[in-house]
């Protein structure tokens, strides 16, 4: 098994009154897509937070690459080779396309050939270059989301329901990209209710259930064990399958 | 993956033509000039204009500070004014006793010292604003109504502090001996003042419009706004950012103390709250965080003054409220709603 790029031992987070995180251990091994799976509510939008900082964890430990990133801010966190694609998508609506990515490569001016390359599998954001974000349609959107994310290269993305409320042929598209990703080394921690989508990308799987992380191990042994997959997703297999 | 562009080459063959800029509220400035030329004589008209437009960029200036901490950062701070006080009060550490080179007939030794003048005014009013954001409004973030009496506290204080510090009397600032009297374009007699100010106030728009627009810095404040967290996990420091913007907003306030009081000749501790009130019709009017409709704004109620002063001084006394009445129910979010440029 590859060197885990990231280890979150026993983390516990608040929110206001409310517990969280109840101890969370979870391994990503390098170089790999390691799937969330879980229920709306588990935790797993939670401890994508807690692991760029957005929430900071009460209790446990973060190490990230050899660092312990558990108190740090979430700039350096970034820093450090950590994307974060939320939810939301989070795109600057009132910027364009273009700028959007283009606040996202830290280090200088956009690589063209690589904006080539991420064109290559969004198409639409050739299209849609000089235009506000804000216009963009929901699956557009997401595409800058991710664009943004993989402008530059990153060790670790961290991406959180990228399918959510996405027409099918989006849904390819996004499948396409994580798979040429996967290509780069570039490692991916996924948050998905989606099943069926994750099933063939996924290497390793961790399931959440109360902020706790209750299963982890090969996606492969998920995917053909249907009576561990209804155990363990039974709510959210239905809803999907 | 190795060839770099620099982003404003990196242009897809199949992009489609950018979005269509929205010009109409441009439009109104040289509306408004032309649809009161019939009742005004040519030269007159050029002399109401010219000191229309000299007056509008120097409100701009002051106002350009406030709307960017008004839009951008959701804070009301309503003492902006105790800047412009503030910068116009430490000009005067450089020109009265330079006075010599202010009486001098030299343009170069007249713009030296005023350049230095209006340096040292923006650095004092810079500092004064970091340190008023991070003693008076920092604890205050998210809470409007607490902003405005701290920042009301707070101006009555800068006020009293220029009191203890320059005198409660009023000071006299001459303009620099080259920056007197007019030009003549026909019959038109135009101040050079006013012209120097039209270049300034035309300078700083340029200036905030390419900095927001062109660079990573200007992205970052437009997107730090929006989604002030997304922009940290980039990895960008937004606190700092804004920071930056509150000291700069501070001492373009500083700046347009600076070229008010010269403009008046004559400076009191309450010059800038008394400003303020137009500073408010133009940030309102213009749309909360747009540059750009700031400007439009300044320039549209200034000229819209100085010709109703001209044809109908009883009106005069109405015109900015006329003016913001109209604007907002034709556009009830100001010009430019905020952060568009």
């Amino acid at each position: 098994m590859p060197e885990p790029i990231l280890t979150l031992s026993g983390v516990h987070t608040h929110i206001g009154q409310y517990h969280i995180l109840q101890g969370v251990d979870l391994v990503v091994p390098r170089g790999g897509l390691t799937v969330l799976l879980g229920r709306n509510g588990a935790g797993k939008t939670t401890t994508l937070r807690t692991i760029m900082g957005l929430w900071k964890a009460s209790h446990g430990s973060i190490l990230f690459d050899g660092r312990d990133i558990t108190r740090m801010s979430t700039p350096d966190i970034a820093r450090a080779g950590i994307a974060y694609v939320p939810e939301s998508m989070a795109v600057f609506s009132e910027l364009t396309v273009r700028e959007n990515l283009y606040l996202a490569a830290r280090s200088g001016p956009l690589d063209g050939a690589r904006v080539d390359w991420i064109c290559g599998f969004f198409p639409a954001l050739k299209k849609f270059w000089h235009y506000p974000a804000g216009n963009l349609s929901g699956g557009q959107k997401q595409m800058v989301a991710i664009a943004r994310a993989i402008v530059e290269p990153r060790k670790l993305l961290l991406v959180d329901e990228p399918t959510k409320g996405l027409a099918p042929a989006i849904v390819q598209s996004l499948m396409m990209a994580f798979r040429e990703l996967k290509d780069t080394s570039t490692t991916i921690l996924l948050v998905e209710q989606n099943f069926n989508f994750v099933k063939s990308l996924g290497d390793s799987v961790g399931v959440m259930d109360d902020g706790r992380i209750n299963h982890s191990g090969a996606m492969r042994d998920l995917a053909h064990d249907e009576a561990l997959q209804q155990r363990l997703l039974g709510l959210s297999l239905d809803s999907h399958q | 993956m190795s060839a770099t562009l620099p982003v404003s080459q990196t242009t897809p063959d199949t992009a489609l033509p950018a979005a269509r800029r929205d010009i109409l509220p441009l439009l109104l400035v040289p509306a408004l000039a032309l649809a009161v030329l019939p009742f005004i004589s040519l030269p007159t008209w050029v002399t109401l204009t010219v000191a229309g437009l000299a007056m509008g960029m120097m409100i701009f200036i002051m106002a350009s500070g406030l709307t960017l901490v008004f839009g951008l950062m959701s804070v009301l701070n309503f003492g902006h004014g105790a800047f412009v006080s503030v910068g116009a009060f430490s000009a005067t550490m450089v020109l009265l006793p330079m006075r010599g080179w202010l009486e001098a007939d030299s343009l170069p030794a007249n713009l030296g010292v005023l350049g230095l003048a209006v340096l040292v005014a923006m650095l004092v009013t810079a500092v004064l604003g970091w340190a008023f954001e991070r003693v008076v409004i920092m604890p205050v973030y998210g809470q409007h109504l607490k902003q405005i009496l701290v920042t009301m506290g707070g101006m009555i204080v800068s006020e009293q502090l220029i009191n203890v510090i320059w005198g409660a009397d009023q000071i006299a600032l001459p303009l620099p001996a080259s920056l007197r009297g007019a030009i003549f374009l026909g019959d038109a007699a135009i101040e050079k003042y006013r012209l120097l100010a039209v270049v300034v106030g035309l300078a700083v728009f340029a200036a905030m419009f390419l900095t927001l627009n062109r660079t990573r810095i200007g992205l970052l404040i437009r997107a730090g706004v929006e989604n002030g967290e997304m922009v940290e996990a980039l990895g960008y420091r937004v606190r700092r950012l804004f920071v930056g913007v509150f000291a700069a907003g501070s001492a373009l306030a500083g700046l347009g103390g600076v070229m008010w009081g010269l403009y008046k000749e004559t400076l009191v501790a309450s010059m800038g709250s008394e400003i303020m009130v137009m500073v408010f019709i133009v940030v309102i009017i213009g749309g909360l965080g747009s540059i750009e409709g700031c400007f439009i704004g300044a320039l549209l109620m200034a000229l819209l003054h100085n010709y109703a002063g001209f044809l109908a001084p009883k009106l005069n006394l109405v015109s900015n409220i006329v003016l913001m009445i109209a604007i907002l129910m034709w556009r009830p979010a100001g010009l430019y709603s905020k952060g568009k440029l």
